[in-house]
């Protein structure tokens, strides 16, 4: 396949960017869309040119480091993760649009990379247990309801890549927070903090400068992992009992 | 917990969802109460003076209906000021556009906050030319609503400005309405389909009923 491709460069967190454009040859409806960046960066460091800085990690789509707006959409044309997305999804002649996520709360660090650490300060103010865990205890010694346990996995698959985040045209982060807190909100292990973490994940989520959500539905429609769109409607729940049970003014 | 409430993007959103589904409680009695006007002025006038009536002798003339103007006034200020923080932080979350643009989200999705400044613009015009009178067409005369409404209606600005803001409501309830179920956690898979479907009735069931009045006006049906 031969390809027309426009990528956002930019020099650091400081500088202006613009769209550059590229054409490339040679590409196997078999590779992926990383593979097929890997083969416009050879060929750029072959020129000399400084090659396209994008995140990217186990490349088996469960760690969520990749993260680009391809044409418009968070993660591309499929439902799956960037690196698990595959050239056949394109057309010979195509031209495509590669963006970095656009959020305040996730600043340009270069080209397509983008600073998620607002993620870790959001799981860092309360999406863990405190109990110490030690060696996986037997399956059968707390009981979950099977409801609540698929529940809790589904929400478990957030993989935190922020194509949620990219998608909301209000840059928020409700289905990312809203995955994390239900997952432990729902067992019985995380009962002990159930209102202090959601109330304290929802306020370092406004804290980071994230938006708010209006229901637009985008991030459920982004979300490699399919997360659905009640997860927040979980949250809300979660958040208005953890208000009144709490006693904080 | 008011602290709480107002601080949080979360909870400013509930305060959203309440203060909507109060307003959204009252149209559909002012809906119901309007369509008297196809009985004739002496029921038409004569339930507008009930309404000022109503709760006596417990209540003092025209108390309930001021109870009720407090009431929503303080749900339509609670509503446009937090929707416009809210408003204000998702912008500022989102400054960047992607340069590859597509078309996102419904049209009621999308209009909700055009949607709803043309609703306030709309509240403010409308006690002005029905309540107070002070841009009412000529000769308002208070306690003589029906001739009133005729009046308003029997100038074409009077209806057309009546009209599309009526056509924003329908917009703005039908994404508004399901929205405030998931904002207040009272959403689920299973309830998914109902809130959607009884979003869409309402918003319909207004904005018809809302609108049948001056077309009924403009058509001879009601004169
Ligand atoms: C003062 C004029 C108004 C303004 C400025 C306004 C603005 C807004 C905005 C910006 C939203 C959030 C939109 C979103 O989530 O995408 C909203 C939601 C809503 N509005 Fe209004 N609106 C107004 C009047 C009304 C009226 C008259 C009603 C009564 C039917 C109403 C009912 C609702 C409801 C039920 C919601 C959903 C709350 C939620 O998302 O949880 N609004 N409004
Ligand atoms: S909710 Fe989905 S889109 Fe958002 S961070 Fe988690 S996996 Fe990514
Ligand atoms: S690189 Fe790990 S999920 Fe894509």
């Amino acid at each position: 396949m031969k390809l027309t491709l426009r990528v956002w460069r930019q020099q650091n967190a400081d500088a202006d960017g613009a769209m550059s454009t590229y054409d490339v040859d040679d590409i196997s409806a078999d590779m992926s869309f990383l593979e097929m960046l890997d083969t416009l960066n050879e060929e750029l460091i072959l020129r000399g040119d400084d090659p396209v800085a994008f995140d990217h990690d186990c490349r088996e789509g469960i760690c969520g480091a990749c993260s680009l707006v391809i044409n418009g959409d968070a993660h591309g044309p499929e439902r799956t993760t960037t690196c698990q997305l595959h050239m056949r999804s394109f057309e010979d002649g195509d031209t495509i649009d590669i963006e970095p996520w656009r959020a305040s709360a996730f600043p340009v660090v270069k080209d397509l990379v983008v600073d998620r650490s607002a993620f870790d300060r959001i799981i860092q103010a309360g999406g863990y247990v405190t109990a110490p865990t030690g060696a996986a205890p037997e399956a059968h010694a707390t009981p979950v309801p099977k409801p609540d346990a698929d529940f809790a996995f589904e929400n478990a698959e957030c993989i935190g890549c922020g194509a949620c985040v990219a998608a909301c045209p209000n840059g928020a982060a409700m289905l990312f927070t809203s995955a994390k807190v239900n997952h432990l909100n729902v067992l019985p292990q995380g009962a002990p903090e159930r209102e202090t973490r959601v109330l304290d994940m929802v306020a370092q989520m406004d804290e980071e400068g994230f938006g708010g959500c209006t229901l637009a539905g985008e991030c459920a429609t982004a979300c490699p992992k399919g997360i659905p769109l009640v997860s927040i409607t979980g949250m809300n729940k979660e958040w208005l009992r953890a208000t009144r049970k709490s006693g904080r003014r | 917990m008011t602290r709480t409430m107002w601080d949080s993007s979360v909870g400013k959103k509930t305060v959203m969802a309440v203060s909507g589904l109060i307003m959204l409680a009252y149209l559909v009695v002012h809906m119901l109460g309007n369509l008297k006007i196809f009985f004739g002025s002496d029921d038409f006038n004569h339930y507008a003076h009930w309404l000022r009536t109503l709760g006596e002798p417990f209540l003092h003339y025209e108390w309930a209906l001021w109870i009720i103007r407090v009431v929503l006034v303080a749900a339509v200020v609670a509503h446009a000021v937090s929707a416009y923080q809210l408003s204000r932080r998702d912008l500022r979350a989102r400054p960047t556009k992607y340069v590859h643009k597509k078309p996102r989200t419904s049209y009621a999705t999308r209009t909700m906050r055009w949607g709803g400044v043309i609703l306030g613009l709309f509240i403010v015009w409308h006690i002005l030319d029905l309540t107070t009178g002070t841009v009412h067409p000529d000769g308002f005369q208070s306690g003589h609503p029906y001739q009133n409404v005729i009046d308003t209606f029997s100038t074409w600005y009077g209806s057309v400005v009546y009209i599309v803001a009526m056509l924003a409501l329908g917009l703005h309830i039908r994404h508004g309405f399901w929205s405030a179920a998931q904002t207040l956690g009272v959403g689920s898979r299973t309830r998914d389909r109902a809130f959607k479907t009884i979003a869409n009735a309402l918003a319909l069931v207004l904005t018809v009923g809302f609108i049948a009045v001056p077309v009924g006006v403009m058509t001879g049906v009601v004169s």
